[in-house]
């Protein structure tokens, strides 16, 4: 076990945004995560042009980052000690399949270098990590299911080994239907223990700290 | 040429993503890459991807790239240049 | 302590990491020219794995289990890998303290084109579901766990089984993983214009490209050393991010550097105590470039560099284990394998690379890894006597 603290978490889903359990934005007029993504981008007043390059998966796990840091004040943090651990299901299937339909036919053959890019989830870490400038650990696991067991094992383990002292840990899926977001914040700062119990509390539950 | 610039802002903005950009936001003099548009190496990639797709023209050699997508107005001159 | 138990490879050199050793170290290349239009509708250079061969082996290997009716190719390459790895073990892959780790950038992407026998349900896509058909062919009752971390994956899938073992998670863990090379790959390089012409030379000054390869690995980890005998300890094992590009590596080897820093830090090694590194060694201009900056910003003096990215090319999922695997055996055998491809120096850091097979007593080695999304790893091994 180790000492770890959730101080911050967010979530995603359905055309809403929750910070802490907090319903921050909601935008029921959004048909798919493309359009959702837009107008959250625009409510959160985000300025950061590379938004638009990134593919749908990539953009709800850049907009859940920002929910999730714009209150942490990270300053204080060396780069490299802040990590991403994050995980889904689907992997970036919706995006493989978007750079498959440019490759089905031969005859029709023109592969995207800008789709192509984003079909390996870790993309997103990347994107994460640019833009807020976090050089620590990165892993992305895939799972059938939201598994905060090995997430919480994976982030602990690493702060006993000391790989890294801030942990970003969560859930970025889209399937072809629906799509979800969960990111937390741990440190040694915070009122959440961090173990499973506690962030399967919080990804089920969305009520405020 | 001018209609080819014209039909190239549109293409840009729709390939390269750039959706928060206008038409009439693309200067056709100013350098596509570092200073001017702010493209980067996937983007030239993508360039390349357009000229063959839209325009039926293939780059050889890939270090022209940097002569031909210098700005909006050089990319045209190379397209009528090349277009059967 | 987290020992290395045992290997294996499956590539286009052979079914096993000797029989993959020994080739390399005889000279051979597993980099062909490859003429499938499903895959390509123009020749390409791959290394790739024979299919008559795959299929006769797995035939004999899956007499034994009959659960399954129809396995996908890269399926049957990772549970050959690790039914050869387990082979020469007592772990019982069956039990509770055994885990099963997977790594893998696409899995079974080619379930995507219209193509593919409809014997293959499309769920096979999902990579969970991947880690669910091996650990159900071998009766392991715990959850595979599937790392999916682009070119990295195979070293963070290490690192990972490492810190298991540690932690006391598990006793055993199984890495496995693998990549075929598939039209969505190889379109998806083309379109990136990283495709070497000719088979890829890495850290030499004509590279011009990586070259695509097929495998699978495994490699068992254990809390338990193998006894009275030179024993194989997983030292040190870190990644980072460039925080720099979702493509290009950063310039100046920053990620790698944090990583490799972490990673001899855990194994408490100096960095004039590497004898060997196994670089990533893709033979992009940027990605060679940028390790030779991390290894000599480090210091690393007395180390020997090579990848044998030039004979079995980038295998991607793989990479991480078959490497770290080769790598293995050579420190068995205090042999530097030649790195294929290199004749004449082409970074700008002065680092030594293996341009001839190389005797050289290894007891404390580094293998390196990066891949889009700024993504970096690296792990150290050290030779102990028991």
């Amino acid at each position: 076990m180790s000492n770890l603290k959730i101080s911050q978490y967010c979530h995603i889903k359905d055309n809403e945004a929750f910070v802490n359990g907090k319903l921050i934005f909601e935008d029921i007029k959004s048909t798919n995560l493309k359009a959702f993504s837009k107008s959250l981008y625009r409510a959160i007043k985000s300025s950061y042009s590379k938004f638009f390059k990134m593919d749908d998966i990539s953009r709800l796990g850049f907009l859940a980052a920002e929910l999730l840091l714009k209150d942490a004040d990270l300053s204080t943090v060396v780069s490299d000690d802040v990590s991403v651990v994050l995980s889904n299901s689907e992997s970036t299937l919706v995006t493989d399949q978007k750079h498959q339909d440019t490759i089905a036919d031969y005859k029709n053959f023109f592969p995207s270098p800008s789709i192509f890019v984003y079909t390996l989830p870790n993309i997103m870490i990347g994107e994460i990590s640019i833009r807020h400038k976090l050089q620590g650990e990165n892993a992305f696991f895939i799972v059938e299911n939201f598994n905060a067991e090995l997430i919480a094992n994976h982030i602990n383990n690493l702060f006993l080994e000391n790989k890294s002292k801030v942990f970003i840990g969560g859930w970025v899926n889209q399937s072809r239907w629906n799509y979800e977001a969960f990111l937390y914040l741990t440190s040694d700062v915070g009122l959440i223990d961090h173990n499973a119990l506690e962030i399967n509390y919080l990804y089920n539950n969305m009520n405020e700290i | 040429m001018k209609d080819i610039v014209e039909k190239l802002k549109v293409q840009l903005i729709d390939q390269l993503n750039l959706e928060d950009m206008e038409p009439e936001d693309i200067d056709p003099d100013e350098p596509l890459f570092g200073d001017g548009l702010g493209l980067d190496s996937i983007d030239a990639l993508e360039l390349i991807v357009l000229l063959e797709k839209e325009y039926g023209i293939k780059i050889q050699n890939p270090k022209d790239g940097q002569k031909i997508f210098f700005s909006l107005n050089t990319m045209a001159e190379f397209i009528k240049e090349n277009q059967k | 302590m987290v020992y290395f138990k045992s290997s294996n490879i499956i590539s286009s050199l052979g079914f096993g990491t000797e029989d993959n050793f020994q080739s390399i170290y005889d000279g051979n290349i597993g980099i062909s020219k490859i003429e499938n239009q499903d895959i390509y509708h123009e020749p390409f250079l791959a290394s790739m794995i024979n299919e008559n061969i795959l299929e006769e082996k797995f035939s004999v290997l899956a007499k034994n289990y009959t659960k399954f009716d129809y396995f996908t190719k890269l399926e049957k390459m990772i549970i050959m890998s690790v039914h050869y790895a387990i082979m020469t073990t007592n772990i019982d892959i069956s039990s509770l303290r055994t885990a099963i780790v997977i790594s893998t950038t696409k899995g079974n992407i080619d379930i995507l084109s219209s193509s593919y026998s409809n014997k293959i349900e499309k769920e096979r896509a999902f990579l969970w579901s991947l880690g669910r058909v091996v650990s159900k062919f071998f009766g392991n009752p715990n959850d595979a766990i599937v790392v999916s971390n682009a070119c990295v994956s195979g070293v963070v899938a290490l690192n990972t089984a490492s810190s298991y073992i540690k932690s006391g998670k598990y006793d055993n863990v199984v890495v496995t993983g693998g990549d075929i090379v598939s039209r969505f790959v190889v379109s998806g390089f083309m379109s990136f214009l990283s495709l070497s012409p000719v088979p890829c030379k890495p850290f030499d000054k004509q590279r011009c490209g990586l070259s695509l390869g097929e495998a699978s690995g495994t490699i068992i980890l254990s809390n338990i050393p193998i006894a009275s005998t030179t024993n194989f300890i997983f030292s040190g094992g870190s990644s980072a991010n460039d925080a720099n590009h979702i493509s290009g590596p950063s310039r100046d080897g920053e990620g790698s550097f944090i990583a490799i820093k972490k990673a001899i830090t855990e194994a408490n090694v100096k960095s004039m105590q590497i004898d060997h590194i196994s670089a990533h060694g893709t033979a992009t201009p940027y990605n060679d470039e940028m390790e030779s900056k991390a290894i000599y910003r480090h210091g690393m003096n007395n180390a020997i560099v090579n990848s044998i990215k030039g004979v079995i090319g980038h295998t991607l999922g793989a990479a991480g284990i078959v490497e770290t695997a080769i790598l293995l055996e050579e420190m068995k055998q205090n042999v530097i394998l030649k790195s294929l491809g290199y004749f004449e120096h082409g970074v700008s850091k002065p680092i030594k690379i293996a341009n001839k097979i190389i005797d050289k007593d290894l007891v404390c080695c580094l293998k390196m890894a990066s891949g889009f999304g700024g993504s970096n790893a690296a792990l150290v091994i050290s030779k102990i006597n028991l």
